[in-house]
């Protein structure tokens, strides 16, 4: 029997024996993964004859796709099939979009390319090995087109590049949607206050990068026309609808199973869906099922990305810090398709846009721009580290331009806890909480003052030291209709309301008394199973190992609603309330059934020590699997009207969580924890490199159901958002090529950057969920990479000039950005003495990343000997590095077919290459450009030819620009990666000419190291 | 002018097209499988013999999810290819409690105890690192303990429980404490 309701769960007389709910039990799931034995998607067994796919993806930003030839990929061994863009319109359809604009995002490519990264095809091998082999046979022809690479770009801001035209030509614009949102009086307010304070400020785009990658299984029943996916999909479930649709089946057709073990999420395997859409077609194409393991490159290009938002707030003040009204205005960057549940990130924090502070007046304006970048996603704080990075940036430029404490900025604007449950201005409700002295126990017991000595101390010393505070509330369980705030009241009335946040728990005995929980949480390695076990038997008075908790899902066959999943942080409160709920609900079931065999009423038996017995009389009791084997043994015995007590399923949604009113008034959370973080920053004088000193970070999460667990939640989340702050951030170069490709780029945190912070706790129970519990995993994202920038301020105020110190960059905080505000701008570097050439530099490649070099080198010939060495055929292809072939196609215009490798990427690439501006013997100009599946590349070289005494010197000078899957993982090879091709050319060239043969000197110790690189032969 | 030189031709010791018979002790097992020379390790391991406990993360180097032990050392099984394997002896995670007479090691066990996992997946590289370097510096102080630990990368933990982890089991753990308030510091 399944209901859904809302249930107040009464607190339990206290059992037997201390309850296990609060207590720091070691996880159940340790063992498994300790010793191997976990099985993660990867792991699981494949049908015979499944096919391993591999995907062809877009080498460039923007662009029209021409034509696909993968005749050739179909003629490698072991390839079964080729899909495209032309089998997605055959039998798939386009994804649906939040909002209201004609955008279309398929599962491939149909006519155009939008970001780097984007799937153009996908071969299906027997093995991925082959797979990854006939992917280089996939010839494409591509038109490219201007790339959007920045908010500036896509809110028209600057001028445009020739031939720009919007991403999806049918919305008109990049600017896909816009509302304006007014709550309060905010002009009265700002036209009242003595003084407006204002700042502008980025956030970058980076993720939190689980260690598993995504992994689809997919299978299609034509018989049934129905499709079967296994993958480590983390949720919400309300994709799965989308997943559906794409597929063009209803969602009973799109059996969906999670993996018993996943490795990390942080929201990000939410981005895994197109990828079920995309194998569920292949598996429909090829007629066999399909296994698709996604690879790191892939995963850094393509999976997802939190949004870049630029934001500009600013307040209206009192001379003592008192905030009166704030005006917002964000810009978000969704990347090239608006994929669900976007513009979530934008609208995840609408009820709390004010914070912790009770701020009666407030104006925002939201715009959502598209660019020619991935698409974004849920990350780990999802919108608050966005959110709060404008609001405490701006809470702390109050203080400064005042003159007055941070700290007492924050304190004189945080909600009283006489206010609770405070309805904020956008119409959120926190629900519980005391801040202020919350607040004061955190400096009271995190050392605030002995901090603020260190701090003068090593000021003293002429140290740039700074502290930074943030205060954040922290947002829980999500409500299902806050992403409707995107539309208008009319839009919405048509469509319907939309809000709560069902979650699901089912709770069943066995005959032999053994208890089975299942959710539908799609843990990612949060200890799901842990908690519930705690829960559940504390409801039975059993203890913990009699629990089994089952947390793969299967929508064919398990009870799930659209919130089901692992996001918003809404394990604690939902599913672990929704737990106890059927928990609660089926013992009152079999307290019904031995009521009468107690002599009792149903009301006063007890469950505790493993038993079952009247409160008045606890020697008259039964064992708990004897009265678990009566439900299923003897229902004859049954009272009249009653149901057996085996299995229970609850369905339970916050009551708070309603849809948006008309005056767009929207409670986007059920819970609200809160967190006041300080820390101290050291900021290098030399260096620029910022060392966290001390870091302490206060959290009111509710009830705590583990506290073990929750530590590590704080601990994990603080790691990301280090990361975030100092080192991580998704690189483009300005024509929208990928950098950070591998985790050489996109730097990680490591033991030797994350300290441990202070973590101190305060519970106040929230009166929303069963469990009083909040959400607690994402905080430390929203709170800690402000708190860091703060500090960071604080410390460059040691190299004020004049006024105000400089405002801290963007993030990341890296050591260069830093630096270049405490020393003045180095000298220009001296131009190399390399004689004079009178050539000039050749242009550079559009956007490109400005590869440059020169270099001369004396040859024993006569320039007449080089040049014809030059201009024949049979000769330069002896002089191109990796040269395979070499066919003329017009005058001085070649064919080449070229191997180059640079770091771990090989790759064959059909080269054009010409010769013009002769000038025999004088001067010429050697062009090249190349594509393959592992990227593009193009370059121009001026060689000139002067005769000296001994022979001839030649003079060269080069850019070169290189984009695709090269540029991603070899971006900090290719400076010395191209030096050494070109050298290669150059020194081929000497010796052919008669000079000493380049392998007549050791190679340096560069080339070795190049070599062993797998660089160069 | 001189003739134009290329390079000589190699003789390759395995055909490229062929797959070998790979033999190798894994975790005291003699075990033999087939691969391809570029087969790397981690596929090897996982795929043809089976033994899933080692995870793949980055196949770049980086991350140390893979990390199994090769003659006793440490090494990455995404960089190494599977026919380098052949005829030696292989000591992954799923061996670590096979010779512990079937029980988790004190290791796992302090693991466990301190909450330094979550997903699991970087989990045994770390261990079987840890099980290399710890049997060649029984006592690490924490900042050489962190610095060994910068080749693998986490996600989920912060780094902080590992660390208390292998403090407690060296018999250090007066210094780090179980659970609770610590002082940063370690930038």
């Amino acid at each position: 029997m399944t209901a859904t309701q809302t249930v107040e769960v009464k607190g339990d007389p206290a059992p037997l024996a201390a309850p296990l709910v609060g207590r720091a039990m070691p996880r159940v799931e340790d063992a498994a993964l300790l010793t191997g034995v976990a099985r993660y998607a990867d792991d699981l067994p494949v049908k015979p004859g499944t096919l391993h796919a591999a995907i062809l993806r877009s080498p460039h930003a923007h662009a029209e796709l021409l034509d696909i030839d993968f005749a050739a990929a179909l003629a490698v061994p072991g390839v079964a099939a080729v899909v495209t863009g032309a089998d997605a319109k055959r039998h798939a359809s386009a994804f649906l979009v939040g909002v209201r604009a004609p955008m279309e995002h398929w599962c491939l490519a149909i006519d155009r390319v939008r970001h780097v990264g984007e799937p153009v095809a996908v071969v299906l091998a027997d093995s991925r090995y082959q797979a990854e082999d006939a992917l280089d046979r996939i010839e494409v022809r591509y038109r490219p087109l201007p790339p959007v690479t920045s908010i500036a770009q896509a809110l028209g801001e600057g001028a445009l590049a020739e031939g720009s035209e919007p991403l999806h030509p049918a919305v008109g614009s990049n600017l896909v949607n816009s509302r304006s949102f007014r709550y309060g009086d905010p002009e009265a307010a700002f036209a009242r206050a003595t003084r407006t304070v204002s700042i502008e400020v980025e956030y970058p785009r980076n993720s939190c990068t689980p260690m598993e990658c995504f992994v689809v299984l997919a299978d299609y029943d034509a018989a049934e026309d129905a499709y079967e996916v296994l993958s480590n999909f983390s949720g919400p479930f309300a994709v799965h609808p989308v997943m559906a649709r794409a597929l063009n089946v209803p969602g009973s057709r799109l059996r969906l199973k999670t993996p018993p073990h996943s490795g990390g999420s942080f929201g990000n395997k939410q981005a895994v869906f197109p990828y079920v859409v995309l194998m569920g077609l292949c598996a429909r194409v090829a007629g066999r099922p399909v296994k698709w393991v996604e690879d790191r490159l892939e995963h850094l290009m393509a999976a997802t990305s939190a949004t870049a938002r630029r934001m500009r707030i600013e307040a209206a003040v009192e001379p003592d810090g008192r905030v009166l009204a704030l005006r917002m205005e964000q810009t978000e960057d969704c990347g090239a398709y608006l994929r669900a549940p976007e513009p979530a990130s934008l609208y995840r924090n609408h009820g709390n846009l004010t914070g912790a502070y009770d701020i009666a007046h407030l104006a925002v304006t939201n715009r959502i721009v598209v660019t020619n970048k991935t698409p974004t996603g849920l990350n780990r704080g999802f919108g608050g580290g966005q959110l709060y990075y404008g609001l405490e940036r701006l809470m702390n430029r109050v203080a400064a331009e005042l003159g007055l404490d941070p700290l007492d900025v924050i304190r004189r604007n945080l909600v009283a806890a006489e206010a609770m449950p405070y309805r904020t201005a956008s119409g959120g409700t926190l629900d519980s909480g005391d801040y202020r002295a919350t607040l004061e126990q955190a400096v009271r017991d995190g050392g605030l003052e002995a901090l603020k000595a260190r701090r003068d101390a090593l000021r003293a010393e002429g140290r740039l030291y700074g502290i930074g505070y943030a205060a954040v509330v922290e947002p829980s369980i999500s409500n299902m209709g806050y992403i409707t705030t995107v539309l208008t009241a009319e839009e919405r009335r048509k469509a319907g309301p939309k809000n709560g946040a069902q979650a699901t728990a089912s709770v069943a005995v066995d005959p032999t008394g053994g208890v089975s929980v299942t959710v539908a949480s799609a843990p990612q390695g949060q200890g799901h199973r842990t908690v519930l076990a705690q829960v559940v038997a504390d409801v039975f008075g059993l203890r913990f190992e009699d629990i089994r908790v089952n947390t793969d899902l299967d929508t064919g066959k398990d009870a799930w609603s659209i919130a089901s999943g692992n996001y918003s942080s809404r394990f604690a409160g939902a599913v672990a309330g929704a737990a106890q709920v059927a928990a609660t609900r089926l013992r009152g079931r079999m307290a019904a059934l031995v009521a009468g065999l107690l002599n009792c009423r149903a009301a006063d038996v007890r469950f505790a020590g493993g038993r079952v017995f009247s409160d008045a009389n606890p020697d008259n009791g039964l064992s708990f699997s004897r009265v678990a084997a009566a439900g299923h043994w003897a229902p004859g015995t049954l009272p009249d009207g009653q149901e057996a007590a085996l299995r229970e399923t609850a369905f339970w949604t916050p009551e708070p969580l309603k849809a948006p009113t008309d005056a767009d008034h929207i409670n986007s959370s059920a819970c609200y924890g809160f967190i006041f973080d300080f820390c101290g920053v050291e900021i290098d004088r030399t260096t620029g490199a910022p060392r966290i000193d001390r870091y302490v970070t206060m959290h009111d999460a509710g009830r705590l159901l583990n506290p073990l667990l929750v530590e590590g939640q704080i601990l994990g989340g603080f790691a990301h958002a280090v990361g975030t702050a100092l080192f991580e951030e998704y690189a483009y170069g300005d024509d929208g090529r990928f950098l950070s490709g591998t985790f050489a780029d996109y730097l990680v945190p490591t033991a030797c950057e994350v300290p441990v912070p202070v973590i101190l706790h305060r519970e106040s129970p929230s009166p929303v969920t069963p469990l009083g519990a909040k959400g607690v995993g994402e905080g430390n994202c929203m709170s800690t990479p402000v708190c860091l920038a703060n500090a960071v301020a604080d410390a460059l105020s040691g190299v004020a000039v004049g006024g105000l110190p400089p405002l801290p960059p963007s993030l990341p905080l890296t050591p260069a950005k830093l630096a270049a505000l405490i020393h003045p701008p180095e000298p220009p570097r001296p131009a190399p003495a390399t004689g004079a050439s009178a050539s000039p530099m050749p242009a550079a490649v559009p956007g490109g990343r400005g590869l440059t070099g020169e270099g001369s080198r004396e040859v024993p010939a006569t320039p007449e000997q080089v040049w014809a060495i030059l201009l024949d055929p049979k000769e330069l292809a002896a002089l191109l590095p990796g040269c395979e072939a070499l066919e003329l196609v017009g005058p001085n215009a070649y064919r080449a077919e070229v191997v180059v490798g640079i770091g771990p990427v090989r790759g064959r690439y059909t080269a054009e290459v010409a010769l013009s501006d002769l000038d025999p013997p004088n001067a010429l100009t050697l062009t090249g450009s190349g594509t393959s599946a592992l990227g593009s590349g193009s370059g121009t070289g001026h060689v000139t030819l002067e005769p000296t005494a001994t022979g001839t010197r030649v003079t060269y000078r080069y850019g070169a620009s290189v984009g695709g899957k090269v540029a991603a993982v070899g971006g900090r090879m290719l400076d010395s990666a191209s030096r050494l091709l070109i050298g290669q050319f150059f020194e081929k060239l000497v010796a052919r000419a008669g000079g000493p043969a380049a392998s007549a000197r050791p190679p340096s110790l560069l080339v070795r190291l190049l070599r062993l690189l797998g660089l160069t032969r | 002018m001189p003739p134009l030189t290329s390079r000589p031709p190699t003789t390759p010791v395995l055909a490229a097209e062929t797959r070998h018979a790979v033999s190798v002790v894994l975790n005291g097992t003699p075990r033999t499988g087939h691969a391809h020379p570029r087969l790397l390790l981690s596929d090897f391991l996982r795929h043809e013999l089976g033994a899933h406990g080692t995870r793949v993360g980055c196949e770049h180097g980086v991350c140390g999810a893979c990390t199994v032990r090769l003659d006793g050392v440490a090494v990455r099984a995404c960089l190494t290819l599977a026919v380098q394997a052949d005829g030696r002896r292989i000591d992954t995670v799923e061996g670590l409690a096979a010779a512990n007479q079937g029980r988790m090691t004190a290791l796992q066990e302090a693991f466990r105890r301190h909450h330094a996992l979550q997903c699991g997946f970087c989990t045994a590289g770390i261990l079987m690192s840890l099980t290399d370097y710890l049997g060649r510096n029984p006592k690490p102080t924490e900042e050489e303990l962190r610095d060994m630990l910068s080749g693998h990368l986490c996600r989920c933990t912060g780094y902080a429980g590992i660390v208390r982890a292998v403090m407690d089991v060296t018999g250090q753990a007066g210094g780090v404490p179980a659970r609770g308030p610590a002082e940063g510091g370690h930038v």
